[in-house]
C-alpha cells in the first residue's frame, strides 16, 4: 500500500514536471524545424532534419531580411538595461528611506506607490500615447525608458526596502561612530550586504521590462524602437502565422530570461517575503 | 551638503514619486478630463469638445460593456482561485519531496520567465485546431475530428483560462513553498502527538501560518492582473463574436481601432478603479501579514 502511494505521488511529480515544461520544450523544437514539418498532418513529434533556417533569416547572416530582428534584440536589450539602471538606483534609494527613516504618512505613501503600479498598462496607454505624441517622444526608446522606470519604481522600492531591513541597523550605527558619514556608511556596509538581493531586484526589473507587450505595442511604431515582444508580432499576418519564425523569435526573447532568473532565484524568493524566511 | 542629502528621507523618495507622477499620475489626470470630451484621434480639435457625463452614460447603456465587465470578474475569480489553490498544491508537493527538491523548484519558476504574449503564442500554437500538439495528441488515441480550441465560443475561454493558469501558477507555488519551508517543526509535532490527523494540522497549524504568505502572493498578482490583455489579445483578440472580450481587450479596440479615445479613456477608467480595488484589498491584508511576520 505504501509503495502504491509512493509511486502514485512521483507519477503525479513527473506529470508536473511535463505540464510545466513541455510548452516550451515544443516552442524550442519548433524553432529549429522547417516549416512544412510544423504544417505536417498527421504530426511527427521528432524532427525529421534540424534546421537554423529562421535564425539566419532573423539576423540577416543569408542577406537577406523578413523580420529585423537583431534591431528588434537590440532595442529590448537597450531599452531594458537603461530603464533597470535607473529605477534601480532611484528606487533603491527609496527603499532605503522606507527601511530607515520614520516620517509621516510612510505608510500611506507605500500605499500609493503600490496602486500606482497596479493601473493596468493598456489603460495607461492611452493617455500617454497621446502625451507622448504632443510632446514628440512618440516612438523613441527614451519615451519607452521613462515608462519603465515609473513601472519599475514601485517594486524595487518593495524588494529593496525588504532588504535594507535584514541588515542590522546597527552595522551602519558602528560605522558612523567610527567617523562615517552617513553616505560613506551606506556605501561602504550596507550597500554591499545588500548587494544580492538589489541585483535579484533588478533582474526582476530588467524582465519585466523586457516581456511587456501592452505599452510598448502602442508607444513603438518602427523599427528605431520596437522591442522584441512588439516585433514578434511581425510574424503574425492577417490570415497566415509564420510558426517556425515566431518560435524562432519566441526563443531569442526566453533565453535571455532563463537564465536571469536562474541566478537570482534564491534572492527572489527571499526579498518577495520580506526576508521573512530563508529562500 | 552630504549629511544634509541623506539626512531627509522625502529627498530620498522625491525621485521616484517624480517619475510616477510624470508618467502615472499626469497622464491619469489627463485621460480624466478626456473621458469627459468626446476625443476622436482622427479629429484633434474634438478634445476640447466637453460633453459631460455622456460617455459614463453611454457605457451604463452598453450592453457589451457590461458582459465585458461581467466576464472580466467571471475570468479572475476563476483563475485567482484555482491559482491559489493549484499553487497550494504543488507547494505541499514540493514540500514533502526529500531529494531534488531545489531543481524542482528551479524548473516551477520557468513559467515566471515567459512574457505574457509569448505564454499567449504558445498556447495559441498548443490550442490550434489544425496543427496544434493538443489535437495531434488526440490524433494518436483516435480523435480524428479536430477540436476548435480557440473558435468555439466556450472552449476558447476555458482555453484562455488554461494559458493564464500555466503563467501563473508557479508565482504561488514558489511563495507558498517558501512559507512551508519556514514553518517551525516543533507544533506539528506537538499536534501529532496529541492525535491530530494530518487535515487537523493542515486546517490549524499549516494554514494559519501560510496566510501572510498567501496574502503576498496574492497581492503580487493583483499588481498585474491587466497583463492578461496580451494573452487575450494573442490568442483570440476578443474573439469569437466577442465572447472572450474582457475589459482590457474592448479598451484597446475601442481606442484605437474605433480611435474613439473619450469613450475608450472611460472605460479605461472602470479598469483602473477594478484593479486599485482589488491591490488595496489584498494590500491592506498584506500590511497586517508583514506585521505578522516581522514579529516572528
Amino acid at each position: 500500500m505504501k509503495k502504491i502511494k509512493k509511486i502514485a505521488f512521483w507519477f503525479l511529480v513527473l506529470f508536473l514536471l511535463i505540464l510545466v515544461c513541455m510548452p516550451g520544450i515544443w516552442i524550442f523544437i519548433s524553432a529549429f524545424r522547417p516549416n512544412p514539418e510544423i504544417l505536417a498532418k498527421p504530426a511527427n513529434w521528432i524532427p525529421d532534419r534540424w534546421t537554423i533556417y529562421e535564425f539566419t533569416q532573423m539576423f540577416s547572416i543569408s542577406g537577406y531580411v523578413s523580420v529585423p530582428a537583431f534591431k528588434y534584440l537590440m532595442n529590448s536589450v537597450i531599452i531594458s538595461s537603461v530603464s533597470t539602471v535607473i529605477a534601480i538606483t532611484i528606487g533603491m534609494m527609496g527603499g532605503y528611506a522606507f527601511a530607515r527613516y520614520n516620517f509621516k504618512g510612510k505608510n500611506k505613501i507605500f500605499l500609493g506607490l503600490m496602486l500606482a503600479r497596479a493601473v493596468p498598462g493598456i489603460s495607461l496607454s492611452l493617455p500617454l500615447f497621446i502625451l507622448f505624441a504632443k510632446i514628440g517622444i512618440i516612438n523613441t526608446s527614451f519615451g519607452v525608458i521613462i515608462v519603465y522606470v515609473a513601472m519599475n519604481v514601485p517594486f524595487t522600492i518593495w524588494l529593496t526596502d525588504g532588504f535594507f531591513r535584514q541588515i542590522p541597523k546597527e552595522m551602519s550605527e558602528v560605522a558612523r561612530t567610527d567617523g562615517c558619514t552617513r553616505l560613506q556608511a551606506f556605501w561602504n556596509v550596507e550597500l554591499p550586504l545588500a548587494g544580492p538581493g538589489i541585483g535579484a531586484a533588478a533582474i526582476f526589473a530588467f524582465l519585466l521590462s523586457w516581456n511587456e507587450y501592452a505599452l510598448a505595442s502602442v508607444l513603438t511604431r518602427t523599427v528605431h524602437s520596437k522591442t522584441l515582444p512588439i516585433g514578434m508580432m511581425d510574424y503574425l499576418d492577417e490570415f497566415t502565422i509564420n510558426w517556425a519564425g515566431m518560435c524562432a523569435i519566441a526563443v531569442v526573447m526566453i533565453v535571455p530570461a532563463v537564465i536571469l532568473t536562474f541566478i537570482v532565484q534564491k534572492h527572489l524568493v527571499s526579498g518577495l517575503t520580506f526576508g521573512g524566511v530563508k529562500g | 551638503m552630504n549629511k544634509k542629502f541623506f539626512s531627509s528621507p522625502i529627498i530620498l523618495i522625491l525621485p521616484s514619486l517624480l517619475a510616477i507622477g510624470f508618467v502615472i499620475i499626469i497622464p491619469l489626470i489627463f485621460s480624466f478630463y478626456t473621458s469627459f470630451t468626446s476625443y476622436k484621434l482622427t479629429r484633434p480639435d474634438s478634445l476640447y469638445n466637453f460633453i459631460g457625463l455622456r460617455n459614463y452614460e453611454r457605457l451604463i447603456d452598453n450592453t457589451k460593456f457590461w458582459y465585458a465587465f461581467g466576464r472580466t470578474i467571471l475570468f479572475l475569480a476563476i483563475v485567482l482561485n484555482l491559482e491559489l489553490l493549484f499553487g497550494l498544491g504543488i507547494a505541499l508537493l514540493i514540500n514533502k519531496i526529500t531529494w531534488g527538491q531545489r531543481t524542482l523548484r528551479t524548473i516551477m519558476m520557468f513559467p515566471m520567465m515567459f512574457s505574457p504574449i509569448l505564454v499567449g503564442f504558445q498556447w495559441k500554437y498548443i490550442f490550434n485546431d489544425n496543427i496544434g500538439v493538443l489535437n495531434n495528441f488526440l490524433y494518436l488515441f483516435g480523435y480524428e475530428s479536430a477540436i476548435p480550441w480557440l473558435i468555439d465560443k466556450y472552449l476558447a475561454m476555458g482555453s484562455i483560462m488554461v494559458a493564464e493558469i500555466w503563467a501563473n501558477t508557479s508565482i504561488f507555488a514558489i511563495l507558498l513553498l517558501a512559507g512551508l519551508l519556514g514553518i517551525p517543526r516543533d507544533p506539528i509535532e506537538a499536534a501529532r502527538v496529541d492525535g491530530c490527523n494530518s487535515w487537523q494540522v493542515f486546517k490549524n497549524i499549516t494554514l494559519p501560518f501560510l496566510m501572510p504568505f498567501i496574502f503576498i502572493a496574492l497581492t503580487i498578482r493583483s499588481l498585474d492582473v491587466g497583463r492578461a490583455y496580451d494573452i487575450v489579445h494573442i490568442m483570440t483578440g476578443g474573439g469569437p463574436a466577442m465572447r472572450t472580450e474582457l475589459l482590457w481587450t474592448m479598451i484597446a479596440r475601442i481606442g484605437y481601432k474605433d480611435a474613439n479615445m473619450g469613450f475608450a479613456n472611460a472605460m479605461s477608467y472602470v479598469s483602473i478603479i477594478l484593479s486599485i480595488a482589488f491591490t488595496y484589498y489584498f494590500f491592506t491584508k498584506l500590511v497586517a501579514a508583514r506585521r505578522e511576520l516581522g514579529q516572528q
